[in-house]
């Protein structure tokens, strides 16, 4: 009998472990993620300025968030960004991979030139492309010294373009990871049917229209999901490239939601606009997530 | 792209070919431009940026940019330059990268070999957990490292990258197992080997290549990452993108060009050294943080 009794012990410790196992990262999922989710959106309907308090004001940080102009600013940047960015990225990287893809000699120097940028900080990126683009030391005093007098480029120093500047050293940094996606999706297509469609004399331009760009639709889903994401969140990439100005040219959410909480002691708002950061993203990643979790059962 | 063939059907004619070639070189010129324009500027004096020379190369090259980045440019209040903060990103990085990819590895392993209900729910949640926007978490996140007494420490720090790091390494692990054979471990099993021991002898000796993804994906996330580094640390605890900002952005005395792109670099150097000499794998973590691995 101890030893049946000993063994089923050993059955159900068996059992217990893998639980066991995987328990630090679940409690520290729920504490720090979902834990912290619920008290940044409760922090969003409570009256916290410097400190977390705990006084309940309802909506009124969601009503005052949407009447600040500053918000409206960020918003508004956001959707021009986060326009430009996502199909500029998606052009260059689906035109890249499919000039990449015509047996191209020096494929293997040309890729990793278009996707080093991805392994690089936003803040040294910031830096380079600030200076780059600085109209006193960058380009366009390069032009003039080049005997180009009248040449003019500072969007950097101008609010009506700033946001364009931010999006060029946005699309310069991930546009080749977009390439490497496309290019994947291309090399997964089956060259038969291709074959069989130019046996039946069909041109270049009808490969690509009617059959290879139709194929690469999971591709291009993943590029906007990601590319989505890592618009709403972009951050730093402002912070070391205009800092969000000139003025408030280029704050955008995520900078917005920092300066409230942490310099201008609005926490309440602050959370508020977190929150809706977090719904956009929810509302793009979730129905993602989910087919990619349903399809692979 | 393991898989990937160089054979395509499509046929060229020459002039679109060298069109081709024409267009892929200008882009690879625009992705050099920043590279190239950092490089030559860190070495040469200040007078030659300023004097409109910035695409030129040096006339007269020196060192004393990098020298200065390093160990004497002024860094919020102190002239220490950038390397006591990146030794302080390297403080951080190496415990968070190690223990991010054990645990990734251990949950990909009970998530794939020892199943059991809801677990599709619990890597879901893992999963979404990698793509919040973190500002949702910085208010208690501050308040918990506080309560912690881990407040401006690099291990705070390294405990934040630890926390919202599991979920890729989980990811990448559980992929990369979910396609190794079920039929060995049962046969483990049978012989009477343990949970550990089939971790230990059966799968880890065949994880090298993941572990290779996770490690460069997590290296490369923490050692960038600039929005909690900016949030948690304190004054000497500030990893180096935080420190490269505050000296790009240093409002007071003459701005050092040549010294900002030499700390650029500087600040780039490790994960762009990782990128040549383990580019492959790097483009592999991305890819399987995108598409199904």
């Amino acid at each position: 009998m101890a030893h049946t009794a000993d063994a089923d012990f050993k059955t159900r410790l068996q059992n217990w472990i893998p639980k066991l196992v995987l328990s630090p990262s679940i409690a520290m999922m729920l504490v720090f993620v979902y834990g912290f989710i619920l008290f940044s959106v409760y922090l969003s309907f409570t009256d916290s300025r410097l400190l977390p308090s705990y006084g309940w004001v309802g909506l009124e940080n969601y009503s005052k968030l949407w009447r600040l102009s500053h918000w409206e600013v960020s918003l508004k940047n956001m959707g021009i960004f986060a326009g430009l960015y996502i199909v500029i990225c998606t052009s260059i990287g689906l035109g890249l991979a499919i000039f990449l893809d015509q047996k191209i000699r020096g494929e293997g120097l040309l890729r990793p030139i278009y996707l080093y940028p991805m392994a690089l900080s936003f803040i040294v990126t910031g830096t380079a492309w600030k200076w780059f683009l600085d109209p006193g030391i960058g380009l366009e005093n390069v032009m003039h010294t080049w005997g180009w007098e009248s040449f003019e480029f500072n969007w950097i120093k101008d609010r009506n373009f700033a946001i364009y500047t931010v999006v060029l050293a946005a699309v310069w940094q991930t546009s080749g990871f977009v390439m490497a996606m496309f290019l994947a999706g291309l090399r997964g297509i089956d060259n038969e049917i291709l074959k069989a469609a130019q046996m039946d004399g069909a041109s270049n331009w009808n490969l690509y229209r009617r059959i290879i760009i139709p194929q690469l639709r999971p591709a291009f889903l993943s590029a906007f999901v990601i590319l989505s994401h890592l618009a709403i969140k972009t951050f730093d990439l402002v912070i070391a490239l205009t800092g969000g100005g000139p003025g408030r040219a280029t704050e955008l959410p995520a900078t917005f939601m920092y300066s409230y909480t942490f310099t201008r002691n609005q926490m309440g708002i602050g959370a508020a606009s977190a929150t809706i950061m977090l719904m956009t993203i929810a509302a793009i990643m979730i129905p993602y997530l989910y087919s990619e979790l349903r399809e692979k059962r | 792209m393991s898989v990937a063939s160089q054979d395509t059907a499509i046929r060229t004619g020459r002039v679109t070919r060298t069109l081709i070639y024409v267009v892929l070189i200008l882009f690879a010129l625009f992705y050099m431009l920043p590279l190239y324009v950092m490089v030559v500027n860190s070495v040469k004096p200040l007078s030659e940026i300023t004097g409109g020379g910035m695409m030129n190369l040096p006339r007269e090259f020196t060192l004393e940019p990098w020298f200065k980045a390093w160990s004497s440019a002024q860094i919020g209040v102190e002239p220490t330059g950038l390397s006591p903060y990146f030794w302080n990103s390297i403080k951080m990085v190496v415990p968070a990268v190690a223990i991010s990819t054990v645990l990734g590895a251990l949950n990909g392993y009970v998530l794939t070999k020892w199943r059991f209900k809801y677990d599709t729910i619990i890597f879901g949640l893992m999963l979404f957990a990698c793509f919040i926007p973190f500002q949702i978490v910085l208010i208690p996140m501050a308040r918990m490292l506080g309560l912690m007494g881990l407040a401006g420490t690099t291990w705070g720090l390294a405990l934040v990258h630890v926390v919202y790091g599991i979920g890729f390494t989980t990811l990448y692990f559980r992929n990369y197992y979910a396609v190794f054979p079920t039929e060995l471990i049962r046969a483990a099993q049978i012989d009477g080997a343990g949970f550990f021991q089939i971790f230990w002898r059966i799968l880890l000796p065949s994880s090298g290549p993941i572990a290779v993804v996770s490690i460069i994906w997590q290296f490369t996330n923490i050692w960038n990452d600039f929005l909690f580094g900016a949030s948690f640390a304190g004054a000497d605890s500030q990893p180096m993108t935080v420190a490269l900002n505050n000296l790009v952005q240093a409002s007071h005395g003459v701005k050092e060009y040549n010294v900002h792109f030499a700390g650029a670099i500087l600040a780039a150097m490790p994960t762009l050294l990782v990128y040549i000499v383990a580019g492959r794998y790097f483009v592999r973590g991305l890819m399987a943080g995108s598409v199904k691995g």
